[in-house]
């Protein structure tokens, strides 16, 4: 609202910001819900893959902790987003990536001992054998670049006439940058089909929202650029879901691009070099424990009888057999080559460049 | 074959990129309708449509940015950054995505697009319209940098760059714009990246430049010509990755080499090619290499551009420099 308001004064635009959640916390339906929901299968694969993407996550941690990692960015708390995003995606649409989005990398194809050997320090992981992920995007470490990159996909499958969508994810810190608002513009203004997803996890490193934006919602700012734009329970995995199958629809339909902001909370720290309690209350991270997207999806299916604690058991421990094994294969694999610095860094060796590889070759044998 | 300018040979090799190459996409602000600030992509729009040739929203880091997007996903994105001055919101998707994305993931994602700008002064440009940083760019590993001094070369050369599978950034010369005019021959044939072209053969000195900046030397060469002085001239052509041996081969024959760019001095590519001759051809310098070169200032506006700039008689004092040790 203005300061004040002329008698002439009228309305020419009003805008508002849903909220969608279906399940509270103690994971019994606020609504009717979703058709999917009937499918027991899908339901109880989408619970392991939160329940894996979680188990992947300790075990980067702890790989980091006992100096067999490099920097890992956490994802605790946050796997209703990735997980209820990747499901709701055909393996033909492009998932352009932030860097804490392994729940959803993995459950599209990319294994997990590629994701390990990329935070372990090593571009090959980045190669993503499975010819379902060829065309995803790697993670993205700079924060927020990637939402024109995906603006780009999108405007080439727009181009090509084809039925596909790209989804990108970033977190709240990323709304903040230009590099967003360009590509919300670009992607409303030429009816991309895109979906951007914001993992509003609260948190920017030490920076919390209200020190972000003075806006009531991160949703609201894809308002600006003309997107269809939902708030959802970003712990709700069916929400999540729900919102993300509408938008691919409406993409898929030529219905133009959409913003969902995935309201969620990084239950760990930044990553493995920050320490939250410097700059967060521990009391406050306790009392979000509550709020845990699994908690809540366990509780549902057992409302649902189609779990025990007898399978819960069974699942973490086949999730734990196939971290292991991934683990296994990461550690295995034999350090890089000095050759490969040089291998692509052009499609073809420049001259120049030929005489520097001579010499790091060299070097390795020296 | 017909008696193009600069500006009508890019026009003229974008439009043979579009009509053999499905893939190829020309993206800009002003590109589409207008035709482009100086008339590159003048009639593209309308002989193509709007899905070949587009006007995009004023915002050039989301230029760089979809660029890489639409190359990854297998489109030859040909896009226009008016003015160099602008490019440096582009610099952060160019070094830190497009010049690595190869890299990153190990050869799957590529990006083979052409990110096309103007280059240089002397035009009597507001601000921010007559700059050159072709080093910054060059200094970025992964791209390439390339940029043609006649509109022959530029109609070669932008097809080269459009069918180069890695991310090229070139530069065109605003003063070389309508400057000339060249025969150039809609053959499709490109002219070849990372080569320099030897302008002129000569024995008693070398001088290196490129861009727009090759009028001035041809002219102080015209000069020493007349004084029975026989300059080589060597047009670099492409900064990034250079073609050093060929330089070196020059300078090994004439034993003194006159640098020549608008670009400010200091970590300029001259010091490049300097250090280059240091390394390599040490033995064969006979006079220590001359840098002429735009100062270490801000880029002045009109009024003061022609004093910026390495003019004859700069070139010309430099040469004398070099010649006169024995």
């Amino acid at each position: 609202m203005p300061a004040s308001v002329a008698d002439s004064d009228r309305i020419v635009a009003q805008f508002e910001v849903r909220y969608r959640q279906f399940l509270d916390e103690e994971g019994s339906p606020l609504a009717p819900l979703p058709d999917f929901c009937r499918d027991v299968d899908l339901m109880l694969s989408i619970y392991r893959g939160m329940h894996l993407a979680r188990a992947f996550d300790a075990k980067c941690v702890n790989l980091q902790r006992t100096g067999r990692l490099g920097t890992f960015a956490t994802s605790l708390g946050q796997e209703a987003i990735a997980v209820g995003v990747a499901s709701a995606m055909r393996a033909s649409d492009i998932l352009v990536p932030s860097y804490r989005e392994a729940g959803a990398q993995i459950w599209r194809g990319c294994r997990m001992e590629e994701l390990l050997l990329y935070w372990g320090g090593d571009e090959r992981g980045h190669a993503f054998a499975d010819p379902a992920v060829t065309q995803d995007f790697p993670i993205s470490i700079t924060v927020a670049n990637h939402a024109l990159h995906a603006a780009g996909v999108a405007a080439a499958m727009k181009l090509k006439a084809e039925d596909r969508a790209a989804v990108c994810l970033f977190g709240d810190g990323a709304t903040s940058k230009g590099d967003v608002y360009e590509a919300i513009n670009v992607a409303g203004v030429w009816q991309l089909p895109l979906i951007f997803m914001i993992v509003n996890n609260q948190w920017a490193i030490s920076t919390p929202l209200e020190r972000q934006t003075a806006a009531l919602t991160l949703a609201q700012k894809g308002i600006a650029g003309g997107l269809s734009v939902l708030q959802v329970d970003g712990n709700d995995v069916i929400a999540v879901r729900d919102a993300m199958m509408e938008a691919l629809d409406a993409a898929r339909r030529g219905a133009g691009a959409s913003l969902i902001e995935g309201v969620t909370y990084r239950l760990n720290d930044h990553n493995t070099a920050d320490d939250s309690s410097r700059y967060r209350n521990l009391e406050e991270v306790k009392a979000r424990w509550r709020f845990c997207p699994l908690r809540r999806m366990r509780a549902f299916l057992e409302s649902r009888a189609a779990w025990s604690e007898k399978r819960e058991l069974a699942m973490q421990a086949e999730i734990a057999s196939l971290i292991d094994s991934a683990a296994d294969r990461y550690l295995a694999t034999a350090p890089p080559l000095p050759d490969q610095m040089f291998a692509h860094t052009y499609a073809r060796l420049p001259a120049g460049l030929m005489a520097q590889r001579v010499e790091a070759l060299g070097r390795a044998h020296e | 074959m017909s008696e193009l300018t600069l500006v009508q040979a890019v026009n003229l090799a974008l439009r043979r990129a579009l009509e053999d190459d499905p893939s190829v996409v020309v993206f800009g602000q002003d590109v589409g309708r207008h035709g482009g600030v100086f008339r590159a992509t003048e009639g593209l729009q309308q002989h193509f449509g709007s899905r070949r040739v587009l006007d995009t929203p004023l915002a050039e880091t989301m230029i760089g940015g979809l660029a890489i997007g639409m190359a990854a996903q297998g489109l030859k994105p040909v896009c226009e950054i008016q003015f160099l001055g602008f490019l440096y919101p582009v610099l952060d998707n160019l070094a830190n995505h497009a010049a690595r994305m190869r890299t990153r993931t190990q050869g799957r994602i590529a990006c083979p697009m052409v990110l096309r700008v103007t280059h240089g002064g002397g035009v009597h440009a507001p601000e921010h319209h007559s700059e050159s940083i072709e080093s910054m760019i060059a200094h970025i590993p992964g791209l390439r940098v390339v940029i043609p001094s006649s509109p022959r070369k530029a109609y070669g050369l932008l097809l080269a760059a459009i069918r180069d599978p890695d991310p090229v950034v070139f530069l065109e010369p605003t003063r070389l714009y309508r400057l000339l005019k060249e025969n150039v021959e809609d053959s499709g044939q490109s002219w070849p990246l990372d080569r320099c072209d030897v302008l002129k053969e000569g024995s008693d000195l070398t001088l290196v430049s490129w861009g727009a900046m090759l009028t001035e030397v041809m002219e102080a060469a015209g000069v020493l010509a007349e004084r029975g002085i026989s300059a080589e001239i060597v047009d670099l052509i492409t900064l990034k990755p250079y073609d050093a041996e060929t330089i070196l081969r020059s300078v090994q024959k004439t034993g003194r080499c006159v640098i020549v760019h608008e670009a400010a001095r200091t970590a300029g590519f001259g010091a490049e090619i300097a250090a280059t001759l240091a390394e390599h051809a040490m033995t064969a310098l006979l006079a220590p290499v001359e840098r002429v070169t735009g100062y270490d200032v801000v880029m002045p506006l009109p009024r003061l551009e022609r004093e910026y700039m390495p003019s004859v008689a700069r070139i010309l004092k430099a040469c004398r420099r070099a010649l006169a040790w024995k």
